[in-house]
């Protein structure tokens, strides 16, 4: 058995799969990871089920190195540099990390969190048919919570490289969609001024929730209501008027107003906002949410038939470097 | 007597809250349970889980297996059947408490904004009946309905961050049982020693919506014996069926 030894971890780092289901009315929170098409594309390309454990790695940089033995791994979600030992390896291939080598990983440019998945998997005792963290309930495998430096992931060892590679569409740039209520009637013109609105994802939000900024979104009548449950994407409007939508760590119940729900669909893409990058919200009925769910879960389904054979020789950054390639270029107008 | 229909509301494209009232309501609750207990007798295909709360019970489905009309109208049946169903509890548990002191820091200044004594506020709250109305938050947090009207307090101006595991406490109308440390806004008159959720025995969670609870007051020295057994995974609570 192999080890993937971690030398340096962001906060918000965690081990996730699709989440723990079937004790919310007990009050234990699904967790499970925030973007859920990056963490299938992950495992796929290492051949395990799509929802398999993966680590969820948060927007800071990080390191693993592999230790009794290679690893097969894939990296996918948040674009940013990756290297082993100094030559770059590309986003959504697998690779093999060797015995001793290290695989270094920079911040991200674009999008927040990446999934790193080991092929056979992580190892550990689900509960409740999960692996995720869930720190406050004292759950997650193989550490019950965040990761951090000397920390080490059992993990399959790998004999030689299968070198996969997947494209994935590219997501739509457009609004993120909202099925309104279940507490849409508390709020009047508001859900009108909700809509229209530009709103941003607070730096201060986390895998409980995104807080947004924007307008004020009032009530009708106060802010409370009897505690009502909540899912992932409920978006709640505290007395503050700026609303929170409720992700996989939430409470599983909650008494402030919702004023509208995500579409699963795009559950993906609003947990990838950076904070700070605006965005809009958009109404769609429960049918077209329906229809968007159905083509993600096929797509989702489908990805192990889009894997791609790539064969690619690591590109070594230091020797491009040194060998000054630009001085080696002639000027056309010289000649 | 005629009641009305629940409404159905959709919670996203893969849930629904049938929602029964917008009052905390004993009627309301029972309504949900009896809901929740028909729905685990018809499996409905698609339907992922559910989580009764006080007014209303949130079903988890898959759309790939079922659409949003066609579970809202098998749910409208259902709830429209035997809603008489299920006022009684299945299953009585008596929880001990140790009542004040570093264990209930906020009971004497509670029965002064009551104006009885501490030890009044005690013997109302510990002889009341209640009903586990929902669970939820965080593992284990159980609501209980039932509180004696005339014990309702405002929850505090600000909620303290981190209250202990095992905290009762009073909020408005509401009492509760707390397992795991958290913030509350809530009023801290005693703890149990009594787990709701514990990890490591069976089973991880003790309560269920709609089972009937009431306190038994014990001392500190109660306390700290039963809290070690619970701590190894005791079921310190008494159980009796009805």
């Amino acid at each position: 058995m192999s080890k993937l030894l971690i030398d340096n971890v962001g906060p918000a780092s965690s081990v996730q799969d699709a989440g723990r289901h079937g004790a919310q009315r007990y009050g234990l929170t699904p967790s499970g990871a925030m973007d859920r098409l990056s963490l299938a594309a992950a495992n796929v390309l290492v051949g395990n089920d799509a929802f398999a454990a993966a680590i969820e790695l948060g927007p800071l940089g990080a390191s693993f190195t592999a230790r009794d033995g290679a690893v097969r791994l894939a990296l996918t979600g948040a674009e940013r540099p990756a290297a082993i030992d100094g030559c770059a390896i590309g986003l959504g291939e697998s690779f093999l990390l060797a015995d001793g080598e290290t695989l270094t990983l920079g911040i991200a440019r674009s999008q927040v969190f990446s999934y790193l998945a080991i092929a056979g998997g992580i190892g550990g005792e689900p509960m409740f048919g999960s692996l995720s963290v869930n720190a406050r309930a004292g759950l997650g495998s193989p550490y019950p919570r965040p990761l951090q430096a000397g920390d080490a992931i059992p993990a399959a060892s790998a004999a030689v490289a299968s070198e996969r590679r997947l494209d994935l569409p590219k997501p739509p740039d457009g609004p993120i969609r909202v099925v309104l209520g279940p507490q849409d009637d508390e709020f009047g013109d508001a859900v009108a001024t909700f809509l229209a609105s530009e709103w941003k994802v607070s730096a201060t939000s986390d895998r409980m929730g995104y807080r947004l900024e924007g307008p004020e979104i009032r009530h009708l009548h106060g802010h409370n209501i009897v505690s009502d449950g909540t899912v992932d994407g409920s978006i709640q409007v505290p007395g503050n008027g700026q609303p929170i939508v409720l992700m996989p760590d939430r409470g599983t119940s909650g008494g402030y107003p919702k004023i509208a729900t995500v579409i699963t669909a795009d559950l993906c893409r609003l947990a990838q906002l950076q904070p700070g990058r605006p965005f809009r919200f958009k109404s769609v009925s429960v049918d077209e949410a329906q229809a968007e769910y159905r083509i993600i879960a096929g797509l989702i389904r489908a990805l192990p038939d889009r894997l791609q054979d790539a064969h690619h020789a690591r590109l070594d950054l230091d020797a491009l470097l040194t060998a000054n390639v630009a001085g080696a270029v002639t000027n056309a107008l010289d000649a | 007597m005629a009641l009305t229909p629940p409404r159905m509301l959709p919670s996203g494209d893969a849930a629904i809250t049938v929602d029964f009232g917008r009052e905390i309501s004993t009627e309301a609750n029972q309504r949900v349970l009896a809901l929740d207990g028909l729905l685990a007798q018809h499996a409905i295909a698609g339907v992922r889980e559910t989580v009764p709360t006080y007014r209303s019970l949130l079903v988890h489905y898959d759309p790939e297996q079922i659409g949003f009309e066609a579970l809202a109208e098998q749910l409208s049946a259902l709830a429209r059947s035997h809603i008489e169903a299920a006022t009684t509890a299945k299953r009585r548990w008596r929880i001990p408490v140790c009542y004040g002191g570093e264990h209930g820091v906020d009971l004497e200044d509670a029965a002064a904004m009551l104006k009885i004594t501490p030890d009044d506020l005690v013997a109302r709250h510990a002889g009341g009946e209640y009903r586990v109305a929902m669970i939820g938050f965080t593992p284990g947090w159980s609501y209980l309905s039932g509180l004696d009207p005339a014990l309702a307090i405002p929850r505090r101006q600000a909620p303290r961050l981190l209250t202990p595991a095992g905290t009762i406490s009073v909020g408005g109308v509401q009492t509760g049982v707390q397992c795991l440390p958290g913030p509350s806004g809530w009023h801290l008159l005693g703890r149990t020693p009594v787990r709701t959720y514990h990890l490591h025995r069976d089973p991880v969670f003790l309560l269920e919506p709609g089972d009937a609870v009431s306190f038994v007051r014990i001392d500190a020295r109660e306390f700290a014996e039963q809290d070690r057994a619970a701590a190894h995974g005791e079921i310190v609570a008494e159980l009796s069926a009805s």
